[in-house]
This record gives structure tokens, sequence and C-alpha cells, in this order.
């Protein structure tokens, strides 16, 4: 069927901890208060388009985007808007939110009706309409990746099906709960794009899902299935489409320059039940679990439930909590409260001791290249880590390639010093941006002297 | 549920169970039964020696710190891992006052005034001990006598090697006689026991003499299996060491002509496989990328074989492993790898 797979260099195995894989899904009844922040994907923040007291219905616009390729967001619930303004985000910071007190009736917007239309442009344009975004934890508008830039053309549709993170197991009830709708998805993106075949790849810890998906996929003849053994980050954009494919993708290119678009298989599953529906994306599977907590579940709630209203769902805390995380313990964002809103993007929650969480202190490094080992990138994290320390960010980034860093965390992970290389990279990538956009005033005030 | 205030971090949010310290607690158990041989051939007194290394070694490092006003560092093991190392390479019967002073060398010249760990630009034992033979040559070249195979146990075993021994050598110098050619010179220098399996069976067991550290190639390799096992060191280098420096013994080492060289006997001579496994593998004077490993142990190897061969060092391992380890920052800079995706990437 395929050839022999690629694999990538480096890599890591994390204790996987999937003890949530083989217990279906459970609906958490809609809670007392919903926050739904108008920044839920790449791209500038929605505008909210209500006020407070304002009644919205479920699924009706809410937030309007601002700029080229932003996504819309839509109200979980049916109720009233109780608040609209700054409130707290993962992260710590604070966006521009809207809380709603859900109602008891949960009237749905007679607007929404399913997308019939066959015309593919009007076909993109509608799942824009839906707030669709990468449910993988990315975030980035799918609607606009549905396009590729003129130069590029497509001829292949990966669909992300890894789910390398420890812990997380949500789109592995996806491919089991929803085997079909995810292949009617595949088939609808196909035809929006005209792209003509697919590869869904799996890592082998989920070989229930494979099997699952290898029958389905049996009626679809342009759609084939996957085993990839199981490494993180194999779910990395750059690492699948090397596995699956051979094909590289160049340094500061889009994966759409080598003909692939990569979607997250709960992503494609979604694009299948808003075009039989047309629901807007107000509802996710999302994976509740870590030591901290008296049980662990995938929880199907609506967006914008706040992180202390599921972890109480699904049993409370045993423990206080080391860290929780917003994501896998990987890429995931450390929270600071739990009274921030569990977004669209988002795919899991850990609640963690420090039985579990690294609290370990950076000591020197001792030049082990366990870093250069695990690195996916073929980088030498040690040294970028030592230049940026040193301040000297332009010599990590022309000499050592500090923009191909996919932050994926293998290094800081591998390190027996316990030094925070993934870390300085962000700053390191930051302190760039602001080189650059330094350099950018200077030239801008150049020429605004030269014009006089 | 009760408002509550986290502490967050930078993502990753996990990490191995690896540490500094655990790597130099690995490396210290392989080194155990290099050392328990050491004692059992030498006496106790080899025990004293490993003892005042390892703890001058702490010592000085210690000292070095307070007397810095840095941060503790002894906790890491680094100290007591060079400490034994150092003490390991010294001839068995060496007054105590060497280690003492190798060891003082090692950590507070090499080691503290260059950075502390991770900085050091030459294997910190290595150059103690290059030191202490130019210092005191005449003390680092005497060694003692171990003690006797023919008392032990081993002669019953030797009798049932020497059979098999004698019965491949047999049949190689048959095929040989008809045409002589380097290949033949190979076999049989490769199927040639040193000497007869007794002597064989002494060098590998440990019952001959040489620094504490290499008379035993049995102990050696056992160490190293516990480094490969517990994942401290990859093969790689030690690897490729090994193979450079047994072609240019063979070429250049024997008695008679070119390529007649006698590869086992001078590979279990010398410390040769000592430092493969401990020397080559140190983390902070060997290059990081593994191109950069394989220039590094395939030169090692020919330069322990030239210094052999044409200069006045019998063992030659210790500068052949001096003079790369001044080669790694050139090696590192010139190898820096291409990114997956290749070509430098812009900024900005």
């Amino acid at each position: 069927m395929l050839k022999t797979l690629k694999a990538f260099k480096g890599g890591i195995h994390p204790p996987g901890h999937k003890e949530t894989q083989q217990e279906k899904s459970v609906h958490m009844p809609m809670p007392e208060k919903l926050v739904i922040p108008m920044q839920q994907h790449i791209g500038a923040p929605c505008t909210p388009v209500v006020k407070k007291g304002d009644r919205v219905l479920r699924g009706q616009l809410i937030g309007e985007p601002k700029d080229r390729i932003s996504a819309p967001i839509h109200a979980s619930a049916s109720g009233t808007v109780t608040a609209v303004g700054p409130m707290l985000y993962a992260g710590g910071r604070h966006v521009v939110s809207v809380a709603i007190k859900p109602d008891e009736e949960q009237e749905t917007d007679p607007a929404i009706a399913p997308i019939t239309t066959r015309d593919r442009a009007e076909m993109i344009q509608a799942i824009r309409a839906s707030g669709l975004v990468g449910l993988g934890g990315a975030g980035f508008p799918t609607w606009f990746k549905l396009t590729p830039p003129s130069e590029h053309k497509f001829d292949t549709l990966i669909i992300n099906g890894a789910e390398c993170e420890p812990y997380i197991t949500s789109d592995y009830r996806e491919m089991v709960e929803n085997t079909e709708n995810i292949l009617k998805g595949i088939e609808d993106v196909l035809y929006m794009t005209g792209i003509p075949r697919a590869i869904i790849g799996i890592e082998d810890n989920k070989r229930k899902a494979i099997d699952r998906l290898i029958q389905a996929a049996e009626k679809h003849p342009n759609i084939d299935v996957i085993a990839l053994k199981t490494r993180y980050p194999q779910g990395g954009e750059k690492q699948l489409i090397y596995t699956t494919t051979g094909r590289v993708v160049e340094a500061g290119q889009l994966p759409s320059s080598i003909g692939v678009l990569v979607l997250s298989i709960s992503t494609v599953s979604y694009v299948h039940t808003y075009l039989q529906t047309g629901m807007p994306l107000i509802e996710r599977r999302i994976t509740v679990a870590g030591d901290a907590l008296n049980a662990e579940k995938n929880v199907i709630l609506p967006v914008g439930t706040l992180v202390s209203d599921v972890l109480d769902f699904v049993g409370g805390l045993k423990a206080k909590p080391t860290r929780v995380i917003m994501g896998g313990p990987m890429n995931g964002v450390g929270q600071f409260t739990l009274d921030n809103a569990i977004l669209k993007q988002s795919n899991a929650i850990l609640a963690l001791t420090d039985e579990k969480v690294d609290t370990k202190e950076e000591s020197p490094c001792i030049r082990c290249a366990r870093c250069v080992q695990v690195c996916p990138m073929n980088l030498l994290p040690l040294d970028i880590n030592n230049k940026i320390l040193q301040g000297k960010v332009l010599e990590a980034a022309d000499k050592y390639h500090l923009m191909s860093c996919i932050e994926c965390g293998c290094c800081s992970y591998a390190c027996p010093a316990a030094r925070n290389l993934v870390q300085s990279f962000r700053l390191g990538k930051a302190e760039l941006k602001a080189v650059a956009a330094r350099a950018a005033k200077v030239e801008q005030a150049k020429t605004e002297v030269a014009r006089g | 549920m009760d408002n509550i205030f986290l502490t967050a971090r930078s993502s990753p949010h996990i990490r191995t169970r690896i540490s500094t310290r655990t790597i130099m607690l690995d490396v210290c158990i392989a080194l155990l039964p290099i050392s328990l041989v050491g004692v059992y051939q030498f006496g106790w007194y080899v025990l004293a020696i490993l003892a005042t290394s390892v703890a001058t070694a702490i010592l000085t490092e210690y000292l070095y710190t307070i007397f810095m006003k840095k941060e503790l560092t002894i906790t890491d093991g680094s100290a007591a891992v060079t400490g034994l190392l150092l003490g390991l390479f010294l001839p068995p019967a060496v007054p105590l006052w060497i280690p003492v002073l190798g060891s003082i060398f090692a950590i507070l010249v090499v080691k503290c005034l260059f950075g502390g760990i991770g900085q050091n630009f030459v294997n910190p034992a290595l150059a103690a001990r290059a030191m202490l033979m130019v210092s005191w040559p005449a003390l680092m070249t005497t060694f003692a006598a171990p003690r006797d195979l023919r008392n032990s146990w081993i002669p019953w075993i030797a009798d049932k090697a020497s059979i098999l021994g004698q019965t491949v050598a047999g049949s190689a110098a048959a095929d040989a006689a008809s045409v002589a050619t380097p290949l033949s010179g190979l076999e049989n220098s490769l199927v040639n026991w040193p000497g007869n399996t007794m002597e064989f069976m002494a060098k590998f067991l440990g019952y001959s003499s040489g620094v504490i550290g290499e008379v035993s190639s049995l102990a050696i390799l056992i160490g190293a299996a516990y480094l490969f096992i517990r994942k401290i060191i990859k093969p790689t280098a030690p690897l490729v060491f090994i193979a450079s420096f047994s072609f240019f013994a063979w070429m250049w080492l024997g008695s008679e002509t070119l390529f007649s060289g006698n590869v086992l006997a001078e590979l279990m001579f010398g410390a040769v496989l000592f430092a493969a496994f401990f020397m080559i593998t140190d983390y902070t004077t060997t290059p990081m990328t593994r191109t950069g490993q394989i220039i590094f142990a395939a030169g090692a190897g020919f330069l322990t074989a030239v210094i052999r061969s044409f200069g006045s060092y019998p063992e030659g391992v210790m500068y052949a492993i001096l003079l790369m380890n001044l080669c790694v920052p050139l090696i590192d800079r010139i190898l820096v790898p291409q990114a997956f995706g290749g070509k430098k990437a812009k900024h900005g």
C-alpha cells in the first residue's frame, strides 16, 4: 500500500499516561457560567458584537474577526450576557471576553442551517463562518489553510492522528467514537480543496483506533491509514510530513510549498459535523487528567467552560496540584488560577503534583549532547542556549538556526543538568522580533527624514 | 472549588529523571569492577591511592567554591569521578602525595580555573597524569608486580582454552603457509594470542602489571557494558577508536615488516581499552555531534599508534587524547549541522 516510513531524527519517549484511552467520553451538563474570550485563534482578537444585558442564542455570532485570516466567535449557550471586557485568560494575561449566564431554555439561533452549497469557494467561506480553528491545540484558522498561496498547489492531505503528547487522548476518543464522521470530513475537505488523496497518520499506541479507521477507510480508496512509530514529537507538522511522505519542509516555508495540507483529525471530523448541521464551533472534547485529580476523563463540554467547573465535574482535586496545564505536558501553558475559560483549541487540562512535574533548578551544562541527540530539527540546543545567554541572539539565529526550532521541548526534557533550553529559545526569538521591529522603525524613520 | 493560585513555568513541564549526579554515580559504579580488581591484584594500598585521589579532588573543589564565594558544586559528583579516574590511571605503588598533587592540578587548574564543570578544555584526569608524568617520570613508570596467575584457579580454565587456541592458530598457520600476504599476516596476528594462552588470560583477567585501571580487560569491558546499558555512553566513539588504533597498530607496530603488528597484544597494553570507554567518551572534552565524535576517536586512535611507533612513550594514549581534546572546539565549529529543512533560516 505505502512505501517504508521514514523515521525522523531524535525525539523522546516520555511516559505515556494514556489511562483515559479506553473510557467513553462523558457530556458535561451546561455550567452556570461561561466566559468566551475574543482570542481563540492565531490572528488579531475578534471584536465583541454584543453588550452587557443582551440575550444571546446558542450558536449566535458574538465576536467578529478583525483581520484577514481570523475566525469568528460564537455563543456556546443561550442566555444573558453578564459582562463584556478584559477577563483572565489562559497564561495569566487578560483578554476581552464575553461572560454569559446560560438559561434553562437553551434556544438555538434560528439562522443556523446545514450548509448545502457544493460551490467550493462558498464552502470554504462557510468554514470560516463556523469559527473553526485547529483543534489539535494550534488554533490556526482552518479556512485560511484550505486555500494555498497562488504559487503552490496541494497534492496530499495529511490527517494528524498522532496525538504524541502524554496524557491527551481526546483525538483517540474521536477516532473510536466518531470513526465514520472523520472519513466523511476528509472527503469533504478533499472535495473543497480538490486534493486527490489523504493519508491519516496515527501513532501505534492507538491500535484500536488504527484498526477501526483502516476498516472504515476500505470504502474510501483515496484515503490511506498509516501506523506511525510512537515517539514524541511525531505529531509535529514537519516530522509528520516527513514520516508519511518523505518530503521535507524547507526552513521558513509552509507545508503548502511542498504540496501538503495538514489538518488535525478532530478538526476534519468537525468539518463534516458543521456542513451537516450548520452549528458553529461551540463545543469540544477535552482530556482532563493528572495525578492530582480524583478521576480522569474525556469530557465533551461547551467552549468557555471554566477550568474550575470542569475539574469539579470530573470529581475534583485530591491534592493541591503543583501545576495545572492547559494542553499537554510538553507544550501546554501553565495556568495561574482555575478561573479562566477553556478555549476552542484547548485539548487537555492537566492537574499534576510534583511527582509528575519537573521542579529541578538549572545547573551548568556538562556538554553531554543529549539535547543534540533528541532534537528533531537537527539543531545544537546547548550552543543556541549558550549564545542567547551571552546576549548574542543574532549569532544564535544565523549560525545555529534558532528560527528552525519548533519548540517541541525535547531538549529541555532530556537535559540532565535541568537547563531551560527551549525556554531560552523563546526569549531569544522574542528578542529577535524586537531587534527586527527596532530595525524596521529605524528604516521607517530614515525614510521619513529623507522625505523631509 | 476554592480559589487557588498556582505557579507556572514555561513548557515543557516534565523532564527525564536522569541528572548530572545520576550520571556520575553510574560512572563510579562502572569503575567499581576495575577498582576491585586493582585492590585484589596489588593490595589494600590501592584503596589508599584511590581514596586519597577522590578525597583530594572533592576537597579541592569544595575549598575553591568556598574561597570564590560560589555555589556548592561537589554535590554533582563530578569531582569524585575525576579523582577516581585519575587514581585508576596511576601505577599501584606511587607515594600518596602523587594523587594529592595530581587531583589538585586536575580540579583546580584544569577544571575550576577554566569555569568549572562543562568548561574544561582537556580531560582533567589525563592532563594531571601528563603533568605527573613529566615531573616525576621514574615514579610514574615504576609498576608493581601483580599476583601470579599460576597460583590461581585460572590455569584449569586456561588448559581448556589453550586447546581451542592452538586449534585455531594451527589451522590458520597451515592456510597461510602457502601464500604470504598482508592478510595472512593479519590472520596470524589476530589468532596468535600474545605469547601463549596463559599470557593472554593473565592480561585479560588482570594478572598483569600496569596502571591500576588498565590491568584487567575483563573488568573494563564489564564497566563499559554497564555504561552502555545505562545509556551513559554510546558504542560509536569507543569502537571507532579501537578500530582506528587497531588498524594503525597492525600497520606500524609489528617487529618485522609493515602490517605485522600484534593487534590483540597492543590493545591489552597501555590503557588503550580503559581510555576507549572512559576517556574517549568524556562528555565535556569530546565533540557534540556523531560525526565529530567519529573524527575525534579516529584521530585519537591514529595518534596513539603514531606515538607508540615513532615516539618515546610506550603507552601513547594519554597524549593522543589530550591532543585531540585541543582540536574539539575546531571540530565542533566546523561541524555545525544544517537544520532539518536545510539552509540557513532567516531571522526576524
